[in-house]
């Protein structure tokens, strides 16, 4: 048995050592490594392309997640003043917002954006008062907004399964003691829930930075890192995309490490 | 919908407002007016965000799906049941999908098991949040990335060139169903290993010593106990594993190469390529069904097993 759980450890990293093997490779062919270099590292930074694809990436993950982890913590601690009819539908919407598939997500968005800009532009330029009307259109806006869905119900989840279990003879025991509500929240319920909402932050930052599907379809005319990797490979593997890749593979294990670390972090002793 | 999210006694919102002067009589009036006003503002995001994101999109593609093609591509306003009716048109997305997803769910689970087994019954204490850690950040990380490899593994100078020099020649890999079920496994591997880690972990050794002391062989009482109790999480493993299977685009298009195609990429196809909107949109709705479908199946098997499993213990 222990053989086999080695076997599939190698399995599930060899292809990742592989990625990462070969960014260092001097040579331009995948199939013989011929010397240690890093000036795929070089050249992937200096690409004009790639490095806007990274910045798109980096600010709709940033924006996504911060956007997420304020309305699904908003959410989680409004779930907990609510009956159970209401709490039930949430749960079933957040559950669906998490359960249907990325391309159904993305083409649903897509079809609805398209219709509604068809509406709303038209409505916008005859209000306006000058030539040039501001167009809604695909773009930034419609990739934070589709992801911050999944990622919002993720962080909602996340920090209620910590508010369950949040120790209600604290929160009591701060208002028999006269304190306001606001202080309350602040000093007892806010500390134990820190940490699964930056767990949830840093998890909604790398679904967002690594989603391929969604922003493929509602992207409009920008382009995000998974989108530009994956037209690079179509058009055929390039050792550019080995480094960018080992870059980001690093950044995710240091981000999910982080997560880990936060929902593990005991609670503060009151 | 966030005003719906609680139930607003009229009397208290506006007995609120009358109260908010200093009459002393009704206190507490005021302060259930502003408790409720506070829920509202904290559901309020997240409420507009599943409306305009979730269910208004839903909607329209659900009426998309019984219009008609305009003819420059698009939609065109109809009531029509031609869509689906046209679905066996993609029989060949459907049926790769409906035969990889459960098969490609099974092959994760033959090689989840033991590994969660170990993980949660055999791995020494120090070494068991190390072994979970290197489970999860796999999935963490871009599949895209992961996946990506495997086209160099798999490809001509990958895997076949190393076979030729045994004397295996013309062997392929890549592009072939084999490809994208080992992707799948790939892919999938840590989401279906979690579960059964977490209901094998929670699982009460002292039922494994009262089984081998009563008699019991190790493998019935593996049988008989360890596999009975691990069942609600291989059920959660292989719904969740398979649901995702249903939409996949990524790992059919890469190592699949457009010979192994699924619904999501007949689904890219209709809406970015050929733009028949409405028979994309029939096919969406078809696909969220038999997840649903596919979902509530899972549950009843779910209850059914733990309900058995509570009337064992008794």
């Amino acid at each position: 048995m222990r053989a086999f759980v080695i076997a599939v450890f190698a399995f599930l990293y060899l292809p990742i050592a592989l990625v990462v093997l070969f960014s260092f490779n001097a040579g331009h062919h995948a199939s013989e490594f011929t010397g240690f270099s890093v000036q795929w590292y070089g050249k992937a930074l200096s690409n004009p392309f790639l490095v806007e694809a990274l910045k798109n990436s980096l600010f709709i993950a940033t924006t996504s997640a911060l956007l997420a982890a304020f309305c699904g913590t908003a959410a989680a601690l409004g779930l907990q003043r609510v009956g159970t009819r209401t709490r039930a539908l949430f749960d079933a919407l957040l559950g669906a917002a998490i359960v249907v598939p990325g391309v159904v997500i993305g083409i649903s968005t897509l079809v609805a954006l398209v219709q509604l800009f068809a509406v709303v532009n038209p409505f916008l330029a005859s209000l306006w008062p000058t030539d040039q009307p501001p167009r809604l259109a695909l773009g930034y806006g419609s990739i934070i907004a589709a992801h911050g869905l999944f990622s919002m119900a993720l962080v909602t989840m996340i920090v209620g399964t910590r508010l369950g279990s949040l120790d209600r003879n604290l929160v009591e025991a701060s208002s028999d003691l006269y304190a306001t509500p606001l202080t309350t929240f602040r000093s007892i319920v806010l500390p134990q829930i820190m940490p699964a909402v930056i767990a949830g932050f840093l998890l909604a930052f790398t679904f967002s930075f690594d989603d391929f599907i969604i922003a493929f379809f509602v992207a409009g005319v920008q382009t995000t890192l998974p989108i530009y990797v994956f037209a690079s490979i179509r058009r055929g593997v390039t050792p550019e995309i080995n480094a960018i890749a080992t870059i980001v593979l690093c950044a995710s294990v240091v981000l999910v490490l982080l997560a880990q670390w936060q929902l593990g972090r005991r609670k503060p002793s009151p | 919908m966030s005003e719906t999210g609680y139930k607003p006694d009229p009397d208290n919102a506006t007995g609120g407002r009358k109260s908010a002067g200093s009459q002393p009589a009704f206190p507490m009036r005021r302060s259930i007016f502003r408790k409720n006003l506070m829920t509202a503002l904290l559901l309020a995001p997240a409420t507009l965000w599943l409306v305009v994101f979730l269910v208004l999109p839903f909607v329209a593609i659900a009426i998309f799906s019984v219009g008609e093609r305009a003819p420059e591509g698009g939609y065109q306003a109809a009531l029509t049941f031609a869509q689906y009716a046209n679905l066996p048109a993609r029989a060949t997305a459907f049926w790769n999908t409906m035969v990889l997803a459960p098969v490609g769910a099974l092959a994760c689970l033959l090689v989840a098991y033991p590994v969660a087994y170990y993980l949660a019954l055999r791995a020494p204490d120090r070494w068991r949040l190390i072994l979970l850690a290197l489970i999860v950040i796999p999935f963490w990380t871009s599949l895209l990335m992961r996946t990506y490899a495997w086209i160099y593994i798999l490809g001509g100078r990958g895997i076949p060139a190393l076979l030729a020099y045994v004397g295996i020649e013309d062997l392929r890999l890549i592009n072939t169903p084999g490809a994208v079920l080992l992707g799948i496994v790939y892919g999938y591997l840590p989401l279906m290993i979690l579960p059964i880690y977490v209901s094998l972990e929670r699982l009460d050794r002292r039922l494994l010593e009262a089984s081998a002391d009563l008699g019991a062989t190790p493998l019935s009482t593996f049988l008989g106990v360890t596999l009975r109790l691990s069942l609600p999480g291989v059920m959660t493993g292989f719904s969740l594993v398979m649901i995702l299977l249903l939409g996949e685009y990524l790992i059919p298009t890469l190592l699949g190469g457009g010979k192994v195609f699924f619904i999501g990429n007949a689904l890219v196809d209709l809406f970015l390529q050929s733009r028949n909107w409405p028979f994309g949109s029939a096919i969406a709705i078809t696909l969220v069904l038999v997840s649903v479908v596919v979902l509530i199946i899972a549950n009843r098997i779910s209850t059914r097993l733990s309900g058995a499993r509570r009337v064992d213990l008794i």
